[in-house]
């Protein structure tokens, strides 16, 4: 049987307006928690990128739940299984639930290889296949807390034809249930969670399809897949996820694949997720951008811990090329774009700022350095650059978090959407 | 590390440092205070005490080139025990430039890095960026290799820019040659080398909180360093440094010329022995009389996947240390030995950049843990054992050592059994 001590306990459900929880009984003795929604720290191998255990510890509130990736992981299973102990302790890592999914959601990888039988994984040394039997053996080397079952989600691209999506749900469903026979017979593998995977394109039919059929599975929670930024825009991907979550358990979770902007975010939360993919602040952090958007909506500007707004020259968030102005670019590629939520430190702008990146925020970052620095650093390719970044950006987006929730608790999600989303539509 | 700290923290609250500090704060940004000397060999333990914060010598001084050391923040140096790292006026002087890192309070008010800096004044890129410069007696013409522009850094430009900079040890313009060069460039070099410290001294604005050490030049050439030592030490500097080696000179050669400079500077004043940093070469050099020293090998290494240890270095991004589950060096205690292994970093260069930084940081903990080491074996009188002691853990075997070491040391009565 798979672990079913994940326990979600949600304190309030409006309808078309979001949940709000906790996520409980995570971690290996069960005492760790999640609060929903939620997302989780999103690493390359256990590291948040480009940071180090005293980098990273300057951050205060970081998300219980680690993500990891088999595409990083899979080219080093001979390792794993010699080391014997897991990932956790082969990577250092301590006091986290560690969640192993399949696919890098910051890295798109190319098409065309996944079968009946297999899907890939792209290492440092190229393309890995993976069976079942594959995708077992590593979760046996990995021993997660959780893991994604074995999915198809191919059909991201424009013009996925119908009898592909339907043969990803079919597959991933097949994957699924052999991965929980696996599962069921492994010692090693017990008290571990199975999330399902949730496939269907852009099709309807298919979307409710696979979530009756995985639903049906004894999975703890759900994984959305194929819905991943830069695949469809907002407004079908709230109507596939509505139509999804209805048919799910209220009690289980799901976890959005592939998701991260701010307003997709906040969409994609109306509609019934729980849990992102945290790999947003990475993607920032490499196209040498800081997140500035503001979300702070409290009426008292002197509450402890509170960023207060972000102060915004006007055509500060002006950055952006045209396009990046509307949701959800047509092409994947995309995902590099510069969004409206963030400043492009390289611009000569920056060249002689000496503020922070975000007044009152209270990161490393900006409590040590100015824009003039990272600008710096920018401009002559240091290393530094990326550290400092990450840190920001990562501290900004866990608070945003922060703020959802808040929102959500105390029912000011309109005016928190207007605040965040207010700065995608300014054009001066 | 912890001995890092130890090694920092006893300059730092002696009472006898204190009260130093308090009589002259006004009159010197620099105090060499001698904690020891070596009996038997050239070796001194000082406390240098400059505007910043007082530094431990022996010491190894990282290189933050462009106002950072490479993927390191300022916390983690100063957690790693550094006292004072360097920057460099030929890149901050193209970027971002003198008048911006002015506006943010120097160059410790732009990085954030509170304790102490030196900065290198621009000479040494003649010989690195020798293809893009022309040297005459008014200074160096460089052609920037990002726009093409061609900028000229005299004596005085130089200064000007470091004092912009304020950095706490302020190097002069020297005329570079590479110590592989010889004839009367040599000679050119050293004797201009003498007129640009001249031109650089007159043009300090700052004299009473940066201090401006000399550079000896000469080459490979036992009269020209002397000529150059005796004509720079008329000049009343705070410091020394020996310029124009570790630049691909034989080692024989090499360890000549810097025990005949220390026996020809000032007792009392810090001697600096520019781009030394290779293990062996720290502990000789220290035997030899020099107290500071600055490398870019460690860090550069580091980035390439190179751990420095005790007896040699590992090669981590090598299959070999795929599945090898101990830590770098069991008995280091930097955070990058207290979490990962070997297999970890291993794997972990194939994934993210931050593998970099942890080899970065370990290396920096093994230089400033060796300078510590060093430093505490002179206090404790017992110089000559260390470095028996280090010889035989870096070299398989007697016949190992590098002969140049040996001559060396023998030099300043070290026999090596």
């Amino acid at each position: 049987m798979a672990g079913c001590r994940m326990k979600l306990e949600l304190s309030r459900v409006a309808l078309g307006k979001g949940r709000l929880g906790v996520l409980k009984g995570l971690g290996k003795t069960g005492q760790l928690s999640l609060e929903v929604p939620g997302c989780l720290l999103h690493t390359h191998l256990g590291t948040v990128p480009h940071l180090t255990q005293d980098t990273l510890s300057t951050l205060s509130t970081l998300p219980s739940v680690t993500q990891i990736t088999l595409s990083n992981i899979a080219e080093h299973q001979e390792v794993l299984e010699e080391f014997k102990d897991g990932f956790r302790k082969f990577a250092g890592l301590h006091d986290t639930v560690l969640y192993c999914a399949l696919h890098d959601p910051a890295t798109p990888c190319p098409t065309g290889h996944t079968t009946n039988k297999t899907v890939s994984v792209w290492g440092s040394g190229g393309r890995i296949e993976l069976t079942v039997a594959k995708f077992m053996a590593l979760q046996k080397a990995v021993k997660p807390d959780w893991y994604q079952s074995m999915a198809d989600g191919e059909t991201w691209q424009i013009n996925t034809s119908h009898k592909r999506v339907r043969k990803s749900v079919d597959r991933s469903l097949a994957h699924l249930d052999e991965c929980l026979l696996v599962h069921q017979k492994s010692q090693e593998l017990e008290g571990v969670e199975v999330f399902g995977v949730v496939e269907g394109g852009d099709i309807l039919e298919e979307r409710v399809r696979s979530a009756k059929e995985t639903a049906k599975r004894p999975v703890s929670g759900f994984c959305l897949d194929g819905l991943q930024t830069g695949s469809m825009d907002q407004a079908l991907r709230t109507q596939l996820i509505s139509a999804v979550t209805k048919e799910l358990p209220e009690d289980k979770p799901r976890l959005l694949q592939g998701v991260g902007r701010p307003d997709e975010v906040l969409a994609s939360v109306e509609a019934g997720v729980d849990l992102f993919e945290g790999f947003f602040p990475f993607q920032v952090t490499e196209r040498g951008c800081a997140l500035i958007f503001n979300f702070n909506i409290s009426s008292n500007p002197e509450l402890a811990g509170r960023a207060p707004p972000a102060v915004l020259e006007p055509g500060e968030d002006q950055e952006t090329a045209g396009d990046s102005q509307h949701n959800g670019d047509l092409n994947p590629d995309d995902q590099t774009q510069m969004t409206s939520f963030e400043i492009n430190l390289k611009d000569k702008r920056y060249q002689g700022d000496f503020r922070p990146l975000v007044e009152g925020c209270g990161c490393y970052c900006c409590r040590n350095h100015q824009r003039a620095y990272l600008h710096h650093l920018l401009v002559t390719n240091e290393l530094l650059a990326g550290v400092l970044l990450m840190i920001h950006n990562t501290a900004h987006y866990h608070a945003f978090f922060s703020a959802l929730r808040d929102a959500l608790a105390e029912d000011t999600l309109d005016l928190l959407k207007r605040r965040v989303l207010g700065q995608t539509e300014r054009k001066d | 590390m912890a001995a890092t700290r130890a090694c920092g923290a006893a300059a730092n609250t002696s009472e006898n440092i204190m009260s130093l500090k308090k009589a002259l704060s006004v009159a010197s940004p620099l105090t060499l205070r001698i904690v020891a000397e070596c009996p038997v060999t050239k070796a001194r333990a000082c406390d240098l005490i400059l505007p910043h914060s007082a530094v431990s010598t022996p010491v190894f001084m990282p290189v933050g080139t462009q106002g950072t050391l490479k993927g390191i923040t300022v916390d983690q140096l100063d957690a790693l025990g550094c006292q004072i790292c360097l920057g460099n006026t030929y890149h901050l002087g193209m970027r971002p430039g003198p008048d911006l890192i002015e506006k943010a309070n120097g160059l410790h008010g732009f990085m954030n890095w509170k304790r102490n800096l030196l900065t290198d004044s621009g000479g040494f890129q003649m010989v690195s960026l020798v293809e893009l410069s022309e040297i005459t007696e008014e200074g160096v013409k460089f052609k920037s290799p990002y726009d093409g522009k061609e900028i000229l850094l005299t004596p005085e430009k130089s200064i000007s820019i470091q004092n912009s900079l304020g950095s706490d040890i302020m190097m002069q313009l020297d005329d570079v040659v590479s110590s592989t060069v010889t004839g009367p460039r040599v000679e050119e070099a050293m004797h201009r080398s003498i007129r640009w410290l001249d031109r650089c001294i007159s043009a300090n604005k700052n004299p009473e909180k940066q201090n401006l050490f000399a550079i000896i030049q000469g080459g490979l050439n036992t009269e020209l360093r002397k000529a150059c030592l005796d004509e720079m030490t008329q000049r009343d500097v705070p410091g020394f440094a020996i310029g124009g080696l570790s630049g691909g000179e034989e080692k024989d050669d090499f360890w000549r010329m810097v025990t005949l400079s220390t026996d020809h500077l000032p007792r009392e004043k810090p001697r600096y022995l520019m781009g030394v940093g290779y293990a062996v070469d720290l502990v000789v050099c220290v035997a030899l009389g020099c107290d500071m020293f600055d490398c870019v090998f460690p860090t550069r290494t580091a980035r390439f996947g190179s751990a420095l240890v005790p007896w040699g270095s590992l090669q981590i991004k090598n299959k070999q240390y795929a599945k090898d589950f101990e830590p770098i060096d069991s008995d280091c205690q930097c955070p990058t030995c207290k979490r990962h292994s070997r297999a970890y970093l291993h794997a972990l260069f194939k994934s993210d950049s931050a593998a970099m930084h942890h080899v970065t940081i370990h290396n920096i903990a093994y230089q400033l843990n060796l300078m510590c080491s060093v430093r505490q074996s002179i206090v404790e009188g017992c110089f000559p054992e260390f470095i028996r002691t280090f010889m035989k853990r870096m070299f398989p075997s007697r016949d190992q050592y590098p002969g140049w070491a040996v001559d060396a040391l023998a030099s300043v009565n070290i026999t090596l059994e």
